[in-house]
């Protein structure tokens, strides 16, 4: 660093440099990490919009989350509609990155078919799921009924209204699954292949098992990671199409925190839901970094 | 002879597969040319039989104020886009290519922000937009989002690639640090520019959690915010125009994609950069 120092015009160089990050810094500190910190400290008072005082609570927040039905409820229902839309969306995209690499005609159309959910305004959609999910006349109810299958008030019964809102989600993200995927197979070197086709084991599977998913482990767990957090950060579609029910079917981390802190003004309570549903998120990123860092040593 | 039908078979699946993810556009569409009558109809019919695609359309734009929505969508993603642009680029190019004391300090705080959810800060903002008198205006819109830490990141990487060079002889030709992001580093980002413009425009005219919380009223709402509105006001009871108005919010953004798609999926796989 003191050689840099000496050239001549580094300290103008420092000062541009500290002039142009500037209005990023002051905004990045104002509208993420600043509230990020005051989420945290604002969950260990007792404070609730409004009020002219505040209090410290120290873990009295969290005790009352920890004594709450309707959180431990939001809870289990995001773990569950995460464990239900991940694995669904990252296989389907999957499944979609490598059809579409596999086929020459028809590539573009096929991307773009798949990509088009995610180029589209998620909340008009809900509403035509809404309808898709109809008792009656809906697609959903026309298919299951057309091959037997029992069919229900899909996203007024307690028992699939989370599943009915995780498959809009699989729709929605599977494309980003399926070009982040296609990505990734574009990146896994030809000779790869050609290397094992001397070998003698060309069949689809072999070319599969042994070159494309190994190649492909650093994406994929890139692909996880991205949709986990997508699937964590689920409010839309609850907000309007169930507002949390049937009787908490569909209660979920964002929506509880929402209803507390901004409707029923109970500011430091939402906050440490807020903190939860951080912890969480960061949780992914962490798994993700460690995965991805264990390949890397042994790759 | 079994390589063709793997293929036959492969391009059956993807037809289905495409059938599915796209049903419910075609759905949209459909019920947004219907009347009332022929939406409940026990058989689907692509085309309606009775044309009442001026009704409702009508409808969708004198009910609530559709248009309103839709050039509220965009005033708030083009100040959006631009704060995050004007703030980004000078903070990338000094992160990718000045020496400054703090810069590993200044990238490290850029990848913790990058952490933070969009929806960690909402309490504390609301609460400073409400001391300042600022809940349900535009500004308490656009505010929130005129930093894109993910923007910084990727134009970052992206200027790091620009050789040494250029710059030098920039220099050389006395441009300062400023004219340099400007009149150099700009024109050389502009792919990596579009590919950030695009995924902004669908993040932002798609973002629901933050206006729902920061504007009540019907003139300042965004078309997602507007079409839940909507939704709520007609109860389910007229799809015809909830679906029309449902086309026109949609519209933007799928004419956007088809028209840049390139742009679109570039910006969705760089994110995938290291």
């Amino acid at each position: 660093m003191a050689e840099h120092a000496r050239h001549p015009g580094a300290r103008a160089e420092a000062i541009a440099a500290w002039l142009l990050a500037l209005p990023a810094l002051l905004l990045m500190w104002a509208m993420l990490l600043g509230p990020a910190l005051a989420v945290l400290l604002l969950s260990f008072t007792d404070w609730s919009l409004g009020e002219p005082e505040i209090g410290w609570a120290g873990l009295g927040n969290y005790l009352q989350l920890a004594d709450d039905p309707v959180f431990w409820q939001s809870l289990r229902n995001t773990l569950i509609y995460v464990g239900v839309s991940v694995p669904a969306t990252v296989g389907l995209g999957l499944g979609a990155a490598l059809l579409v690499e596999s086929v020459g005609r028809g590539r573009a159309f096929y991307r773009a078919a798949y990509f088009l959910p995610v180029a589209s305004t998620l909340l008009a959609m809900a509403l035509v799921w809404e309808f898709m999910f109809h008792p009656t006349v809906g697609f959903v109810t026309q298919g299951f009924r057309a091959l037997g299958l029992p069919t229900t008030d899909w996203l007024q019964n307690p028992d699939t209204a989370l599943l009915a809102l995780a498959v809009i989600g699989i729709w929605q993200n599977l494309g980003l699954a399926m070009v982040l995927f296609v990505a990734g197979l574009q990146g896994i070197p030809r000779d790869l292949y050609e290397a094992l086709a001397m070998d003698g084991a060309d069949g689809a599977w072999e070319r599969f098992r042994r070159v494309t998913w190994p190649m492909l482990g650093p994406a994929l767990v890139f692909v996880v990671a991205i949709i986990a957090i997508r699937s964590f950060q689920v409010f839309d579609t609850v907000a309007v199409l169930t507002e949390g029910g049937p009787n908490k079917a569909t209660e979920v981390l964002l929506h509880t925190m929402v209803q507390e802190g901004f409707r029923f003004l109970r500011t430091a309570y939402g906050a440490a839901i807020t903190v939860i549903f951080l912890v969480f998120t960061l949780a992914v990123t962490v798994a993700q970094t460690v995965l991805l860092d264990r390949r890397a040593h042994y790759g | 002879m079994a390589d063709r039908s793997g293929l036959l078979l492969r391009h059956v699946l993807l037809l289905l597969g495409a059938a599915v993810m796209l049903a419910p556009f075609v759905l949209m569409l459909s019920l947004s040319l219907k009347p009332p009558a022929e939406i409940f109809a026990p058989e689907f019919r692509l085309l309606p039989v009775q044309w009442a695609a001026v009704e409702d359309y009508t409808a969708a734009f004198t009910k609530v104020p559709l248009a309103r929505f839709l050039l509220n969508g965009f005033i708030v993603t083009f100040c959006i886009f631009t704060a995050q642009a004007l703030t980004a680029l000078p903070m990338a190019y000094a992160l990718a290519k000045l020496r400054w004391q703090g810069r590993d300090t200044a990238f490290l705080l850029v990848l913790a922000a990058l952490l933070v959810p969009p929806q960690v800060p909402a309490i504390p903002l609301y609460i400073a937009l409400w001391q300042l008198d600022l809940l349900n205006t535009y500004a308490a819109i656009i505010l929130p989002s005129t930093i894109s830490v993910f923007g910084i990141f990727l134009m970052r990487q992206f200027f790091r690639t620009v050789p040494d060079d250029l710059i030098a002889a920039a220099r050389m030709d006395g441009l300062g640090e400023f004219a340099i992001v400007w009149r150099i580093m700009l024109p050389t980002a502009a792919p990596a520019l579009a590919a950030f413009g695009c995924l902004s425009f669908i993040w932002n005219w798609n973002e629901f959690f933050w206006p729902y919380i920061a504007v009540q009223s019907e003139q300042l709402m965004t078309p997602p915010l507007g079409i839940a509105f909507f939704s709520d006001t007609e109860a389910g009871t007229s799809w015809g125009p909830l679906m029309a108005a449902a086309t026109v919010a949609t519209a933007p953004l799928v004419l956007a994609f088809l028209l840049a798609q390139r742009a679109f999926v570039r910006g969705v796989t760089m994110t995938g950069i290291k």
